[in-house]
């Protein structure tokens, strides 16, 4: 019980440093750099996808483990459903604007 | 009772449990969808400014990193009291952890509507244009599921006092743990496409 409340700790510790780190990343690319701008986008988005699977994985408990799957099947689907429409969204309105210019 | 019957209680209430979470992993799921496409709205709506002010005039980030280093923190603690509850500790080390995650809440959320009040008093309110509307139409949102968590801390510290650390109590306080976390997932989205690239 106690060795596996130490490790349950020692996840959400590394979970909290590594989405620290990687928000501070983040922040500093914008505050600290003067690279173009389509490279800080680029490499903030990088950082919050990043961020996101480091939340997902230390504080959500989303694991590769068998007893998953059923979870993980729900968050592949809304992937899915998040890329078609959000992404459907951008194509078809960027398009347009283009085409308004 | 028999151990039969009694062993049979216990796997079915382990089974609900489980389908307890995962229903709420189905509504979370949902909930993604609809930011999801909140953000896809406010992405074609960055350049609509009509002439009124832009992200970089109305946005600060010296807030905004404040606001993210709260809810991060607020995201451990809230792990830290379903540590503490699901290996037994103490009760008041379960409450101490809820309500320092609800102080936490609610600085967040004192920090983003002085933010937003500022926004209107820059002459940025949500009606100045489709940029503007977009983003008091996200943001606030998430402020908006910031709040609702709140009061469901509140209500989990109510109900942990008064019916102590039942089962159901248990499940409970386990699901609010999954919504607050899935909150800090949303923000990472907020501070990184809103605020950062804005401010690029």
């Amino acid at each position: 019980m106690n060795a596996d409340y130490r490790r349950e700790l020692q996840s959400y510790l590394a979970g909290l440093a590594i989405a620290a780190v990687l928000t501070v990343a983040a922040f500093g690319c914008v505050v600290w750099t003067d690279w173009p701008r389509p490279a800080v986008l680029w490499v903030t988005a990088a950082l919050a996808a990043t961020q996101v699977a480091v939340h997902l994985r230390y504080f959500l408990h989303l694991t590769w483990r068998r007893s998953n799957l059923d979870r993980l099947q729900l968050v592949a689907f809304t992937i899915l459903l998040v890329v078609l429409m959000a992404g459907g969204t951008l194509w078809i309105l960027g398009n347009l604007r283009e085409r308004m210019m | 009772m028999s151990a039969y019957e009694s062993g049979h209680d216990a796997l079915r209430s382990h089974t609900t449990a489980e389908e307890q979470l995962f229903g709420f992993w189905v509504f979370l799921m949902s909930d993604l969808v609809l930011f999801a496409l909140l953000f896809a709205v406010y992405a074609t709506m960055t350049s609509a400014t009509a002439g009124g002010p832009g992200a970089k005039q109305v946005f600060g980030l010296g807030s905004v990193a404040i606001q993210t280093g709260v809810l991060l923190a607020s995201s451990f603690t809230i792990g830290m009291a379903t540590l503490a509850m699901t290996y037994g500790r103490s009760r008041g080390s379960l409450l101490l952890w809820l309500a320092v995650t609800l102080a936490l809440g609610v600085l967040f959320l004192g920090l983003e509507v002085r933010d937003l009040m500022a926004m209107y008093a820059k002459g940025a309110p949500p009606t100045r244009s489709g940029f503007l509307s977009a983003f008091f139409v996200l943001v606030p949102t998430h402020g908006l599921h910031v709040t609702a968590g709140c009061v469901w801390i509140v209500t989990m510290i109510v109900q942990v006092l008064t019916f102590g650390r039942s089962g159901d109590v248990k499940t409970r306080i386990l699901r609010l743990s999954l919504f607050w976390h899935f909150l800090d997932v949303v923000w990472v989205g907020i501070f990184t496409f809103v605020y950062l690239q804005g401010l690029a």
